[in-house]
């Protein structure tokens, strides 16, 4: 059977034109994914449950497992939630129902959003589909990888520290990671509340845009979240004149990143220069000097209290055991997977009396010195670029068994995620035949001028985002 | 022994339940019945992903709260999380403003004989309420043996606001008088309906004694579980009694929590700690500081009530110090001053509205009618006056058919009553005539039940003093 349409290259803007000119029905364009899944999933393992065409007349969407889905089960990628099955839709799940979007089911992630390569989701890893040998990255990396491998035209991710932005570079996708504040959380599976954001994650820059259109804005049930101060604009052109770029040293020339990525990255900043962007360099000393290991304070805190409603008293697991303590101890012990426990561990550390001040006060201050260092740099440019993940996607493996080693593939994502700033991954080439992501990072409420700028670098780059084995 | 004076320092935390129309942080109806967790919804359930959205009532009503409690409004507070695991604690916290509250720095003025003696308030901050837990099997009613907890989690998240005040209260007669004002206070806000029975005001004291004169605070312990203010006082008066002989019997106060069993007056340690002492506190990341705009708090400033100590002081001048205490902190003194503008006299409309009238809804009662019956308490039956009182509070209630009755005050009638009941009650007859005269009242008391209530009470009473003398 000759497939409809090409999931691989069809974007989700070309796919609401075949709708619109009833080209085919949204009940086709669906089962065109869900034929695709049934194809590749087995091998790519993106989607951890595919859910039926829902009767949404427009293009269909993949939700990461952090995504509250009304009726049907919700896991976070944990077996502390195996069976669980929200009886709400989390505000992004209704926003894009209420904008027609099927969703073509929900996607694998770290077990609650904590990890950069799906190996910690307890329902086993995705592949990437450049290389299934290799991770997508993550905690997004479901998502990403649907895209990327055709099975889905976009889908929605969570970011905490770069679980949108890495996965995305990794499998050369366009992700976003919004302005904190202006997508809702509500009925997001919480890791670190003062990080999470939900966001995008598309095959190309206009899609991305499109759908950041569909879920930002304030959300009454989510109090941290405001009114954009300016409508979505879907970006057109390529010229970048007078847009000033700036170039963090500390965050292009980190010690471990690769050769081929800092190549295609400095490749990517000279073609912007070329469309009439001014390059200059800057400086970010403190932010990613810091950055990761305040993260790994404020991160791990927040988490250490989120997760403490998980004790198997009103949903999920329940472990059978004698006492109330009892329940509740091996409920988690064998709820949670390693990263979990550990970041419990750290959190409740970090918080505990006589440590307060020194571990999560502190990080905070250093928060506030990040984003002042962050705001000082943005009085001199329109945007700051860097790779996105100082490598290319790795193995399968490779990084599992040393959690800090992993946990340095966030080292350039996290910096401005604590600023609470939008991140923006653009497919800038291939190193070792496998992609590479340029970040590009605004001010507040910037996304406008992030979709510009990776528009006119994605037009000018000509990145062909199909997998060379799929094409 | 020694023969030390001691005293009691005492400081309370009082909790009150907001009766605000929805929760804290969710929309369900925040109140009673409906059913075992009928009020609930995925953000007072802790559902994966359910935020908070903060009460702007409960908000408001707490500044009033603190306004009248003389505090400082904070130009910004800050909700905080407090970690511990308990099955009646969906989240695993519990959301409740910490180092940063609404209200600091108040302060109470309780009139006494001594002049006004000033308990200060350290803070009131608001907070969500925990759900019900009900241990089922098991002995002690506590989680430890029981076979089965069950949790109705309706009460969970509601509003409760904190109030915290310095260790300034020095006897359980000075915690009651407080406790009275403040509960009025918080009545007359329209903010609760502060009942200890049930459960919309909870007090818990923190306890200790010094030597008399002394300035020191020694180690305290805290009673819980006193479902009224009679019983604040009686556990207060248990404790301190506790506390002076375990120091004058050489030994030292172990800091501890008590339960007060008012039925037997013991106070029984609570059992080894069920949660953790570190709370982990910080703050909560899904809600964001609030600042109340300056103009709102001069608005409620401005709305607030005349505060019942100020009125309790105003009454006394007509009064007395006791009898303004009972028609303030009563609710009564609104009525009382009507009844007295319609021209009943004063100390007689006190005595029968603060006796008689306690519980009654004050707002019902025509105070014009209130007037004659005050007038003709003496003239008519007692058992006219009783009926009368008993129908006050209904529409359209009118005392001039009890004003038609006229009570038996003729001697000759009564002298053959009083007779009989003196000569059934020799022993009484006895111990009066040895000096007990509150007996006088027994005597008056049969009289009246002999005469169906019928009889002049003052007229009887006379009597019976005359012939025990005579």
């Amino acid at each position: 059977m000759t497939p409809i349409v090409d999931t691989l290259r069809l974007s989700a803007e070309e796919a609401q034109g075949l709708l619109e000119r009833k080209e085919l029905t949204a009940a086709e364009l669906h089962g065109a994914y869900l034929d695709a899944i049934a194809e590749r999933d087995p091998e790519l393992h993106c989607f951890l449950r595919t859910t039926e065409h829902d009767g949404g007349l427009g293009v269909p969407i993949a939700l990461k497992d952090v995504i509250s889905t009304a009726g049907v089960e919700t896991t976070a990628g944990s077996k502390i939630l195996e069976g669980y099955v929200p009886v709400f839709d989390a505000t992004v799940a209704a926003r894009v129902k209420a904008a027609g979007l099927p969703s073509l089911g929900k996607t694998n992630t770290d077990e609650f959003a904590m990890g950069s390569s799906t190996e910690n989701s307890a329902y086993g890893p995705s592949h990437n589909p450049w290389d299934p040998e290799r991770v997508p990255g993550g905690s997004g990396g479901g998502t990403a990888a649907a895209v990327s491998g055709g099975l889905a035209p976009w889908g929605l991710g969570s970011d905490t520290g770069g679980s949108i932005k890495q996965p995305s570079a990794l499998c050369g996708n366009v992700g976003l990671r919004p302005t904190y504040g202006t997508v809702s959380r509500f009925g997001i599976v919480a890791f670190a509340s003062s990080l999470d954001q939900v966001g995008p994650v598309a095959r190309n820059v206009r899609d991305c845009a499109l759908l950041y259109g569909i879920i930002a804005g304030r959300d009454p049930r989510d109090s941290t979240t405001v009114e954009l101060p300016e409508a979505v604009r879907l970006p057109e052109g390529d010229d970048l004149t007078g847009l000033r770029i700036g170039v963090p040293k500390e965050m292009n020339e980190a010690e471990g990143i690769e050769p081929g990525v800092a190549e295609s990255v400095r490749a990517a900043i000279e073609l912007a220069r070329s469309l009439g962007a001014e390059v200059g360099e800057c400086e970010l000393p403190r932010s990613v000097e810091y950055g990761l290991a305040c993260y790994y304070l404020i991160a791990p805190a927040e988490a250490s209290s989120n997760l403490a409603r998980y004790d198997g008293v009103r949903y999920g697991r329940r472990a059978d055991a004698g006492t109330y303590r009892e329940m509740v101890e091996r409920t988690r012990d064998a709820g949670f997977g390693d990263e979990p426990k550990r970041r419990i561990m750290i959190g409740t550390y970090a918080l505990s009396a006589g440590y307060f001040d020194a571990y999560y006060g502190q990080a905070q201050k250093v928060r506030t010195v990040i984003a002042r260092e962050h705001a000082a740099a943005f009085e001199r440019f329109d945007v700051l670029v860097s790779p996105t993940s100082p490598t290319v996607a790795f193995k399968l493996g490779e990084k599992a068994a040393n959690p800090l080693a992993m946990y340095l593939s966030d080292l350039l994502t996290i910096p401005s995620c604590m600023a609470g700033l939008p991140g923006l991954n653009v497919p800038c080439g291939l190193s070792e035949g496998l992609p590479v992501g340029l970040q590009l990072i605004g001010p507040q409420f910037s996304e406008n001028t992030l979709f510009r700028v990776g528009h006119a670098l994605e037009g000018a780059l000509g990145f062909d985002p199909v997998p060379e084995r799929l094409r | 022994m020694t023969d030390t004076a001691w005293e009691p320092v005492v400081g309370l935390e009082i909790h009150v339940q907001l009766k605000t129309r929805t929760k804290m942080f969710c929309s369900c109806p925040n109140e009673y019945g409906g059913g075992e967790n009928a009020h609930t919804c995925p953000v007072c359930l802790g559902m994966p992903g359910a935020l908070p959205v903060p009460n702007r009532v409960a908000l408001e009503w707490t500044v009033k709260l603190g306004l009248a409690l003389d505090c400082t409004i904070a130009d910004r507070s800050v909700f905080a999380r407090k970690n511990y695991f308990y099955p009646d604690l969906p989240k695993g916290y519990q959301i409740s403003q910490y180092d940063l509250p609404s209200c600091i720095n108040g302060k109470v003025l309780v009139p006494t004989a001594d002049g006004d003696h000033e308990v200060t308030i350290v803070r009131a901050h608001l907070e969500e309420d925990a759900a019900k837990n009900t241990h089922v099997g098991g002995s002690t009613g506590r989680i430890g043996g029981a076979s089965e907890t069950r949790v109705d989690f309706n009460r969970g998240g509601t509003p409760l606001v904190e109030i915290v005040t310095g260790p300034d209260i020095h006897s359980a007669e000075d915690a009651r008088r407080f406790l009275q004002l403040l509960r009025q206070t918080i009545v007359e806000l329209g903010i609760s309906d502060a009942e200890m029975e049930k459960g919309t005001l909870r007090v818990d004291a923190n306890v200790s004694v010094r030597p008399a004169g002394s300035s020191e605070l020694r180690t305290r312990c805290e009673l819980k579980n006193m479902n009224s203010f009679r019983f604040v006082a009686q556990g207060i008066d248990a404790e301190v009694a506790r506390q002076i002989a375990v120091y004058e019997g050489g030994g030292e106060i172990v800091q501890e929590t008590y339960d007060f069993d008012a039925g037997t007056g013991t106070l029984t340690p609570r059992r080894s700690k069920e949660e953790a002492d570190d709370y982990r506190y910080f703050p909560e990341p899904d809600l964001v500081p609030v600042e109340p705009p300056r103009e709102l708090v001069e608005r409620l400033r401005a709305e607030l009530p005349e505060p019942p100590a100020r009125r309790i002081r105003r009454l006394e001048g007509e009064l007395d110090l006791d009898r303004a205490l009972v028609l303030v902190t009563g609710g009564l003194d609104g009525l009382y001053e009507a009844v007295t503008a319609a021209g009943a006299e004063r100390v007689g409309a006190a005595n029968l509205i603060a006796n008689r009238l306690a519980g009654v809804d004050a707002a019902a009662v025509d105070a014009g009618e209130l007037a004659k019956l005050v007038e003709a308490r003496e003239r008519i039956p007692r058992a006219a006056l009783d009926e009368a009182l008993g129908k006050l509070a209904e529409p359209g209630f009118s005392a001039d058919p009890y004003l038609a009755q006229e009570a038996v005050s003729d001697e000759s009638e009564l002298e053959p009553v009083i007779a009989r009941i003196l000569e059934a009650n020799q022993g009484q007859v006895e111990a009066y005539r040895g000096g007990k005269e509150g007996l006088l009242g027994f005597f008056v008391g049969q009289v009246m039940k002999e005469t169906g209530g019928k009889a002049n009470a003052r007229v009887v009473s006379e009597l019976v003093k005359a012939r025990l003398f005579g």
